[in-house]
């Protein structure tokens, strides 16, 4: 009776006002049996990782076959060799949905033990709920996990772990599943020969797992939202409907094709936007982390162009052993080159315990981030 | 400004960076764009070429105002 007043005011039982809500760490609760006790998790590192890729290859073979006017114009200095299409039949969230099914079966993962699903994905699957929603349905997640959407393109596999330990601090998750998907290829126009050369289709899906040492950090993140339109999707969203001037061609100087309602990317102006911010990034990264370039021992780059990428490699001085080129057989898959090279990288025992990495995305946005990955 | 090497130096860059035409084809006044197959991929390795070797920022704006091999080294050449 003593707290009647505050009990009916605020609905809260006599138990939490005894013990000084709202933190109840010892109560058991049978109705959230995963929920651990809530304690402050010190760090987070990346677990398994796994893949998808829809299975019709486009090769080099095709696309010269499909645009014989382009031999010879070195667009094979990008290095790609061939990349997946996503299927007819396929959404960018069943593709994410296949790759968490892959986790889970490849390295025996319990949908049970997810304490929070975060997907990167630009095609939900309905205006709402979130598709992550939809998964969660789909995958057999326990009723205690949260769910978040987000749309970033080349800089999201870090902002998803980022905020994945962003969960884990603020519901007690132990165990973060990020899945990333991209289904960039539907948005092509057909004569747009770069980046039907450039891209490809796939998904990933990482584990986070908390840690009593933090093996994740810092992070830097950056924006120039002024750059938005360098890499675009002009019409067919809120701000430009699709009308009749959507689907005119727009052609450039080097004779590629677009139009306002298809993908369109400012290559040179990506490019310099690149070669100056990301040498600028890596730098404050690591004066952030006290660190030198020595110390790294693998830094893994978003892989839109193994051009680029060199060039990158060279302006930064990192040695050729600590640098990883691998999308010669997905192409650019966007949001998931990172956590595909982390995969490479493993096979090939070059993320031992004790190793340090250097994790670096940069593009659409523009957004670009870095975040050093202790394993 | 940084001394800048001879147009002939420039030129044996490019045309080792350019590695799918054929050496000499470069001359000063050639204009650059008529190169068979002049593609962004081209485009993109020159200014690469200007960043890593020169230190000097190039834009496809620059690159669409300058028209022959010698209007571009005069353009890296003064911004060294």
């Amino acid at each position: 009776m003593k707290y009647f007043f505050v009990q009916r005011v605020f609905g809260v039982d006599e138990w939490s006002i005894k013990k000084g809500f709202p933190d109840r760490p010892e109560r058991p609760d049978e109705t959230m049996p995963n929920v651990r006790t809530f304690t402050l998790p010190m760090g987070a590192k990346i677990g398994a990782i796994s893949y998808y890729l829809p299975e019709k290859v486009y090769s080099n073979v095709d696309f010269f076959k499909d645009f014989p006017d382009s031999l010879g114009s070195s667009l094979e200095k990008t290095g790609v060799i061939e990349r997946h299409i996503i299927g007819a039949d396929e959404t960018a969230s069943d593709m994410a949905e296949k790759a968490a099914l892959k986790l889970f079966s490849e390295h025996q993962i319990d949908p049970q033990s997810i304490d929070f699903l975060i997907l990167c994905n630009l095609e939900p699957d309905y205006y709402t709920p979130a598709t992550s929603a939809v998964l969660h349905g789909k995958l057999g997640l326990p009723e205690h996990c949260g769910v978040l959407d987000y749309n970033h393109g080349c800089s999201a596999y870090i902002y998803g772990i980022g905020m994945a330990e962003g969960a884990m601090l603020t519901s007690g998750a132990k165990r973060v599943l990020l899945l990333t998907t991209s289904a960039l290829t539907h948005t092509f126009h057909p004569k747009d020969k770069s980046s039907k050369f450039i891209f490809g289709d796939a998904a990933s899906a990482t584990i986070i797992d908390a840690t009593d040492t933090g093996m994740i950090g810092p992070y830097i993140y950056g924006t120039d939202g002024r750059g938005f339109n360098r890499i675009i999707k002009e019409d067919g969203g809120a701000r430009n409907p699709i009308t009749d001037e959507s689907q005119k061609e727009i052609t450039d100087e080097y004779g590629n094709t677009t139009s306002r309602g298809s993908f369109y990317m400012n290559g040179n102006s990506v490019f310099l936007f690149t070669l100056k911010k990301v040498p600028q990034m890596i730098a404050q990264l690591l004066a952030k982390a006290g660190l030198q370039t020595e110390d790294i021992d693998q830094f893994v780059f978003h892989q839109p162009n193994e051009f680029l990428n060199e060039t990158l490699r060279k302006k930064i001085g990192i040695p050729e052993e600590k640098f990883i080129h691998h999308f010669a057989r997905t192409g650019n898959t966007v949001q998931a080159t990172i956590p595909i090279c982390l995969h490479k990288l493993r096979e090939d025992g070059k993320l031992k315990p004790g190793t340090t990495a250097l994790l670096a995305g940069f593009g659409v946005g523009l957004s670009w981030n870095c975040v050093i990955a202790r394993f | 400004m940084a001394a800048m090497e001879p147009i002939g130096d420039f030129i044996e860059k490019l045309e080792r960076e350019l590695d799918m035409i054929e050496p000499g084809t470069l001359k000063p006044d050639v204009n650059y764009r008529s190169i068979p197959n002049w593609s962004s991929m081209y485009a993109l390795i020159i200014v690469a070429l200007c960043e890593t070797e020169y230190d000097v920022a190039v834009t496809g704006e620059d690159l669409r105002k300058c028209n022959t091999v010698s209007d571009l080294y005069e353009l890296v050449a003064s911004r060294k």
